[in-house]
């Protein structure tokens, strides 16, 4: 086929309009994800929680935390009439294996699971000085394994302890949330093994998510308030002593 | 009056200026990896990445595809809450090749997990002090663990005497 000039030209925008609808006929990268309709947080019933482990187990397996560090873990409250501010919290290896059996006695106890409260505005995402550690536009703080440099600045900055640097990595890590199972449907390791419901994923930007209602009708907390950092992982019934 | 007569060196200094520029400008487009700032002071790609991590635990949806009856039975009791591999342990490798064999599971080391009895554990939930409890028989000879109450198990007719006696 012979073009000359005038016939490109006038081809020229049937083309543009052409290569438009093979733009549009592309499909998405995640067709069934989409990273704006998701705003993620959880939800942890304080007074379900039986403190069996199973969680951090399961956060274990699933994400190959090494031995002796944790992306969630379990802490047992004691608190006493005499010190309501200064209560006892234990925590053997995370409470990985259960805790020991507490002896009725004085006070009150309770279990309090821990994992990245996953913040809105975090403070471990601003001192990261390569842009290793970051929030998502669906509001899962991660982590860069490739990018991050291991200088623990974050560690130092997450107000809640939930980062380590990985001891054979040598960089930050932390909770993904579960990313690589919401992404595709499924909820957390964490969630998914709570035999109580205790944990529950949240999606804070799906309207038919039970949260909401939940949030209006229940006494709900998140650790450190005053910090203002943005976490999203609610405590339902928190005792006031929890820290 | 010529403005431009010895604009010559500052030439030759914008010229270096724009090499200069160039230079660095090939570099950071090799060293700066494409997705950084796609959405953020950082590199989208690594969410990607991330999300590619292969799961472990296949979810209970997985599991109700095939056993059915088994999530049936268990969902009228009381471990309704109870996911599959909340017990069995993470299970993806049997979900996606079922020859994958699950480990057997001891339910001495299972059931006292959630029920060893414990003053910091909620009073409402189903607690026992294991020895005082069965005598050592072990938990499934009265319990179906998929469905524990006695009442509705159809075990329960081979419990041992000895351990209805010592139950609570």
């Amino acid at each position: 086929m012979n073009l000359d000039r005038r016939h490109f030209l006038v081809l020229l925008p049937a083309a543009a309009v052409a290569w438009k609808a093979v733009l549009a006929g592309t499909p998405e990268e995640a067709p069934n994800y989409r990273m704006s309709d998701h705003w993620w947080g959880m939800l942890i019933d304080v007074p379900k929680c039986i403190g069996c482990g199973n969680c951090v187990r399961a956060c274990a397996a699933e994400n190959e935390v090494p031995e002796g560090y944790f992306r969630t873990w379990v802490e047992r409250y004691h608190v006493t009439d005499e010190h309501m501010t200064s209560p006892e919290v234990i925590s053997p290896d995370g409470g990985k294996e259960g805790f020991p059996a507490a002896k009725e006695d004085a006070g009150k106890y309770f279990f309090v699971p821990k994992l990245c409260n996953h913040c809105a505005d975090s403070p471990c995402t601003q001192v990261c000085p390569v842009g290793a550690t970051f929030v998502t536009p669906d509001g899962v703080v991660l982590v860069d394994q490739k990018y991050c440099l291991g200088c623990a600045y974050c560690v130092q900055a997450c107000p809640y302890g939930c980062r380590y640097i990985h001891p054979e990595k040598k960089v930050a890590d932390k909770c993904t949330l579960c990313y690589h199972r919401i992404t595709k449907g499924l909820t957390t390791a964490c969630c998914e093994n709570c035999p109580t419901g205790a944990r529950r994923l949240v999606d804070l930007k799906n309207p038919n998510d039970p949260i909401h209602a939940f949030l209006k009708t229940h006494s709900v907390q998140i650790l450190k308030p005053q910090m203002a950092t943005g976490a999203k992982v609610y405590y339902n019934e928190m005792d006031g002593s929890v820290r | 009056m010529n403005l431009f007569k010895d604009a010559g060196h500052l030439l030759r200094f914008a010229g270096l200026f724009v090499i200069a520029f160039l230079v660095f400008w090939a570099i950071r487009g090799y060293v700066v990896p494409k997705t950084f700032g796609q959405y953020g002071h950082y590199r989208a790609a690594a969410m990607t990445e991330i999300a590619a991590h292969p799961a472990k635990f296949a979810g209970h949806e997985a599991c109700e595809t095939c056993h059915s009856d088994t999530a049936d039975l268990k969902n009228k009791g009381k471990h309704e809450q109870v996911n599959c591999e909340a017990c069995h342990g993470p299970l993806a490798a049997h979900a996606a090749d079922p020859t994958v064999t699950p480990a057997k599971l001891d339910t001495a080391v299972l059931c006292v997990r959630c029920h060893a009895a414990s003053a910091a554990r909620p009073k409402t939930f189903p607690q026992v002090m294991a020895d005082e409890h069965s005598n050592g028989v072990p938990c499934e000879t009265c319990h179906q663990p998929h469905s524990p109450a006695i009442s509705d198990s159809t075990t329960a007719s081979a419990a041992p005497a000895a351990a209805r006696g010592g139950a609570k």
